[in-house]
């Protein structure tokens, strides 16, 4: 048998978040009546001409701006024409030639501690078509054109990636970029991140690329991972069993967790781009590149820089911390809010909070547990009020909504017991009761030393001291 | 006084001293509309619209608070998006399109104060140079009525030149407002690309579609220039530049100014009465001072297929949002996606326009792109260059507006190229994006001739300054087609 | 150089337009001359002419990001060959 290897490239559509259309100025809100935000342009009426919106320009630049891109001081749209009934003017404006932003790259973690450059061959500005929904009636398909119209940017990847591993970190990565820079809400769910995957085979070690399959719309990180598995395992076995592989367009069906064969889109494709003569070359000076240059946000990879030299984090978690630039935000003001340090906040947030969010899937903004309050929660440890074991149940207790750190301690009663005489009380208790583990320390059994601590906790519920507790345990049966 | 016969000035003073009113006026073309429907030259009559508008104007006027064209009455190409009103495009496709709203040029018009008496015939999606691809039947020249009278905006020309308007808008994508301007008679411009907006305007090929005006004389499509160009927000390819006082340039002397006389206008093709009736004009304007060049235009043979290429092409794309979806014509009972296309597209529009959405597909598909879209735009390059080159010396180009006057209705229709080929002399001149006007300046056999002048990008002011001296000299532009004059009453 | 009977089919596809067999050898003869004619182009040297898109030498303008434009759907709708639930409706179409 071969050895396989899997080729993958990917074109992630990433809606931006202008407030009106690319071409037009209606609304581009999430969510309305059908149809009452498309206007004239949008539906493409006789007579109608797209004018080109500065924000949607603005976002591109600053998009290639961030992967090192060469941002093009002139480029030009053009009209990708086919038939669909919610592409209303029977083409789609995109660019071609081109593209605002040319070659980039972005360099991926691995998770094994390495890292890996992805090319990006470009990122080009178009707008989104309307949505078709087949379910709404027995024998029609009903068109909705409020998304039509829409900017995206499409960004387009070298096929650098070697498995669906390293295609969904490379589209977290895109997606963490474009949250940074603002210019996208990300929402995968309403179709504002979306990627299309080119899946092909070869034998290990072979030059030429095998026949590739595009599958389409992809909206999830999991679908994204489960499509091409699905695909690298569906043409592996293709190949295997000496037949080629068909170049196609799929999609993926998440319920029957494959992919098919997409039937609208059968025949060869021939898209007639040619430059769109409704609008001119866009130009990009020099000043306008500079000021969008100026509005740079700090991006990831400078974040995590930071953060291991301003709070002396790993890199590991410096990295884990700003893949959401919320995340890495909750990180910034709890550590400032705190005593604690910076290490142990950022166990917090990757850990118990992280995990908590999951569970409840949550976005981090909605968080029931604000900084402030996990700022207040580390203070209790550092200072001696609680445990970090007790502050585990009061975060738990925070997230259902029980009110903040202090008034939980009182009204629990959770404060822990620093009292040495109490604890040493209690230390002599346990040596009594229990005389035969007595017997077994003192002839050399070092691990009953454990037992002796555990008894502790257990009467006091976890709120004794256990630095306290140790050294009181220690000196009582040395 | 008879009122059709009254230039916009005449009427803009006989509105404003009261001596009618624009209700009267309006009542006035309008029965001479319906009086001359044999020449077909409206799709769509605006009667009761435009009596109502005319009631509102003569408010305006009363009131004092009137522009020169408040009351004046004209008639849009069927191609200009009116609100509420149908605008066909002479298309079976959009017989039943209501539009929604209206055409930047009919805003602008509307707010100027002029009232529409209705929507003039045209070729197909504006595409043919003989007004006779009309889903409602073809034009007739109202000098001749076996004859065409030119193409696309042929109703427009033919409602001006029976006085049936005083006005008309037209569109001029490869000669549509100069060469039915000279076959009927009249005065047509195109201006430079980006001069007058083009949103609502339906588009056929969009990089050399430019409106322009109509009237009889080049004072009269001074006026409605005035209103109908400026930047348009709307429109990304209209130009941010002041708008000239059109009217304030008219009497400025031709006194040394030069006129370029192109070789390839007047060599193979061209018939000898139409030469010699140019010749004269060009013997006018040296009398008048002009200094006459002879000069080159070397591709202009190549102007026909540059432009055919890239005029299908974009027609191509432009056409495909006719699809039976949002609007326009729809197939019945389409059984599926495929068949609600193809059925509704094939029966929604007229042969020509078929033919020529197919060659522009062609020439845009994988594998032509370069030898022919890309081809023609480079050659574009060339025809453009060879302008540039010439306007170095040149203040004017001066040349016949078509190679003949008007053919006979039916003579052309089964040879797309020869048809192609009336718009030799006129094409060029959207290619390049340059504005130029037709005046007439002779008549032939009983069928007018219209000369060609030529301007640099932005200079309509110099053009109707060159036309107006020469219609103050000559009184072609007054010739009435016979049958059309109105017996004379008192004033 | 004569555009093919198949060729005619697969333009007519890409435009979407329906061509009768027997149309489409008038189509075929049509475009074959129109395009034999249109290649004069080729007897002048165009290497290294930069291709003109448009006619004025302008670039873009760019448009201040703001929604003017509030919903007209019952005014668009009421031209629609067929609507339901404020939707467009075609065949149904299975992807």
């Amino acid at each position: 048998m071969a050895q396989w290897e899997a080729v993958i490239g990917l074109e992630i559509h990433v809606q931006l978040a202008t407030q009106s259309k690319i071409f037009s100025a209606a609304s581009t809100a999430f969510g309305a009546e059908p149809n009452t935000q498309a206007c004239a342009v949008d539906l493409g009426l006789p007579g109608v001409l797209p004018v080109l919106n500065y924000e949607a320009v603005r976002m591109a630049v600053m998009f290639g701006l961030a992967v090192n891109a060469a941002v093009s001081q002139r480029c030009v749209f053009a009209r990708k024409n086919y038939f669909y009934p919610d592409l209303p003017k029977g083409y789609q404006i995109s660019q071609y030639e081109l593209p605002i932003v040319a070659r980039g790259q972005l360099e991926i973690a691995l998770g094994d501690g390495s890292y890996k450059v992805i090319g990006i061959t470009r990122a080009h500005l178009e707008e989104d078509a309307g949505k078709s929904l087949h379910e709404e009636f027995a024998d029609s398909t009903g068109i909705d054109l409020n998304r039509a119209g829409t900017p995206l940017i499409e960004i387009v990847s070298e096929p650098d990636m070697r498995s669906a591993k390293e295609a969904v970190s490379y589209m977290k990565k895109i997606h963490s970029f474009v949250r940074y820079l603002g210019i996208s809400d990300g929402n995968m769910q309403e179709g504002s991140f979306r990627c299309d995957a080119n899946v092909s085979i070869r034998p290990a070690g072979q030059k030429e690329l095998g026949t590739r399959t595009e599958t389409k719309n992809l909206n999830s990180f999991r679908f994204v991972e489960r499509a091409i598995d699905f695909e690298i395992a569906r043409q592996i076995d293709v190949l295997e069993d000496g037949n080629e592989v068909v170049q196609e367009t799929r999609l993926y069906d998440a319920v029957q967790d494959e992919t098919r064969p997409m039937r609208s889109k059968e025949e060869a494709d021939d898209y007639r781009y040619f430059p769109d003569p409704d609008l001119l070359p866009v130009v990009i000076r020099p000043e306008m590149l500079e000021e969008i240059k100026q509005q740079l946000p700090e991006l990831p990879g400078e974040k995590a820089l930071r953060f291991t030299q301003e709070y002396g984090l790993n890199a590991q978690d410096a990295e884990n911390l700003v893949l959401s630039k919320e995340a890495a935000e909750y990180f910034e003001q709890t550590a400032r809010n705190t005593n604690a340090e910076a290490k142990r906040v950022a166990n917090w947030v990757t850990g118990e909070l992280n995990a908590a969010l999951n569970q409840d899937d949550l976005e981090i903004a909605s968080s029931p547990v604000s900084s402030s309050m996990l700022a207040k929660l580390l203070n209790r440890i550092e200072d001696g009020t609680i445990s970090g074991k007790i502050a585990k149940d009061i975060f738990r207790s925070m997230w259902a909504g029980e009110g903040d750190v202090d008034s939980i301690i009182e009204s629990k009663g959770l404060r822990q017991i620093t009292d040495t005489l109490e604890i040493e009380t209690l230390v002599n208790q346990v040596v009594r009761e229990n005389p035969a583990q007595v017997e077994q320390f003192k002839s050399g059994k070092d691990k009953v030393f454990g037992f002796f601590v555990g008894q502790v906790m257990k009467i006091t519920g976890g709120k004794a001291n256990p630095q306290q507790v140790n050294r009181l345990l220690r000196e009582k049966l040395k | 006084m008879v009122m059709e016969e009254l230039s916009v000035q005449q009427l803009a003073d006989g509105l404003d001293s009261g001596q009618f009113s624009s209700v009267e006026l309006v009542r006035h073309f309008l029965h001479r509309m319906q009086a001359h429907r044999h020449l077909n030259a409206f799709i769509s009559e605006l009667h009761d619209r435009a009596v109502m508008q005319a009631g509102h104007a003569d408010r305006q006027i009363r009131e004092r608070k009137h522009g020169p064209l408040t009351g004046v009455p004209l008639a849009h190409k069927d191609i200009f998006c009116m609100s509420g009103e149908r605008t066909s495009c002479g298309s079976k496709m959009l017989d039943n399109f209501i539009a929604p709203y209206h055409a930047t040029v009919v805003q602008k018009l509307e707010q100027a104060g002029c009232v529409v008496l209705g929507k003039t015939n045209m070729d197909e999606f504006a595409m043919g140079s003989s007004s006779e691809n009309s889903y409602y039947g073809p034009v007739r020249n109202p000098w001749n009525a076996e004859c065409v009278p030119g193409g696309s905006s042929g109703g427009s020309a033919a409602a001006v030149a029976a006085r049936l308007v005083p006005l008309a808008t037209g569109t001029d994508t490869g000669g549509s407002i100069r060469q039915p301007a000279a076959f009927c008679g009249v005065t047509g411009l195109k201006p430079t690309y980006g001069r007058i907006s083009r949103y609502g305007m339906v588009a056929y090929a969009s990089s050399l579609d430019q409106a322009g005006p109509f009237g009889k004389s080049a004072q009269d499509c001074a006026y409605l220039l005035q209103a109908m160009a400026g930047f348009d927000e709307k429109d990304s390819t209209s130009v941010d530049a002041p708008v000239p006082a059109y009217l304030a340039e008219l009497n400025r002397p031709l006194q040394g100014k030069v006129v370029g006389i192109p070789d390839e206008y007047f060599s193979t093709g061209l018939g000898s009465e139409v030469r010699t009736i140019i010749a004269r004009a060009i013997d006018w304007a040296e009398e008048q001072g002009c200094i006459i060049k002879d000069i080159s235009l070397p591709n202009t043979e190549l102007a026909i297929p540059a432009y055919y290429v890239i005029a299908t092409a974009e027609c191509s794309s432009n056409l495909s949002r006719y699809d039976g979806v949002r609007f326009g014509h729809r197939c019945e009972d389409p059984k599926d996606l495929h068949d609600l296309y193809h059925r509704s597209r094939s029966e929604g529009f007229g042969t020509e326009v078929k033919r020529r959405i197919m060659i522009g597909t062609y020439a845009l598909s994988t594998g032509y792109y370069d030898a022919y879209y890309l081809k023609a735009q480079q050659v574009r390059r060339l025809i453009s260059a060879d302008f540039n080159a010439a306007f170095q010396d040149v203040d004017f180009i001066l040349g016949p507006t078509a190679p003949e006057t008007a053919f006979r209705i039916g003579e052309k229709t089964d040879d797309p190229v020869t048809m192609y080929l009336s718009d030799i002399y006129t094409i060029s001149i959207n290619l390049a994006g340059l504005p130029a006007i037709s005046i007439p300046c002779g008549i032939h056999e009983g069928l007018p001739v219209g000369m060609q002048l030529i301007g640099n990008y932005f200079a309509e002011d110099k053009l109707l300054n060159f036309a107006h001296q020469y219609q103050l000299a000559t009184d072609w532009h007054q010739q009435c087609p016979p049958g059309f004059q109105q017996k004379r009453q008192g004033c | 150089m004569p555009v093919s009977l198949e060729e005619i089919l697969k333009i007519s596809h890409l435009a979407r337009l329906h061509v009768d067999p027997e149309e489409a050898g008038q189509y075929a003869a049509d475009l074959s001359s129109i395009l034999a004619w249109v290649q004069q182009m080729n007897k002048v040297d165009t290497r290294g002419v930069d291709p003109m898109a448009h006619p004025l030498d302008a670039c873009q303008r760019l448009r201040e990001d703001k929604v003017t434009e509030s919903d007209q759907r019952e005014k668009f709708q009421a031209i629609a060959p067929r609507t339901e639930n404020g939707l467009y409706l075609v065949p149904k179409v299975i992807e």
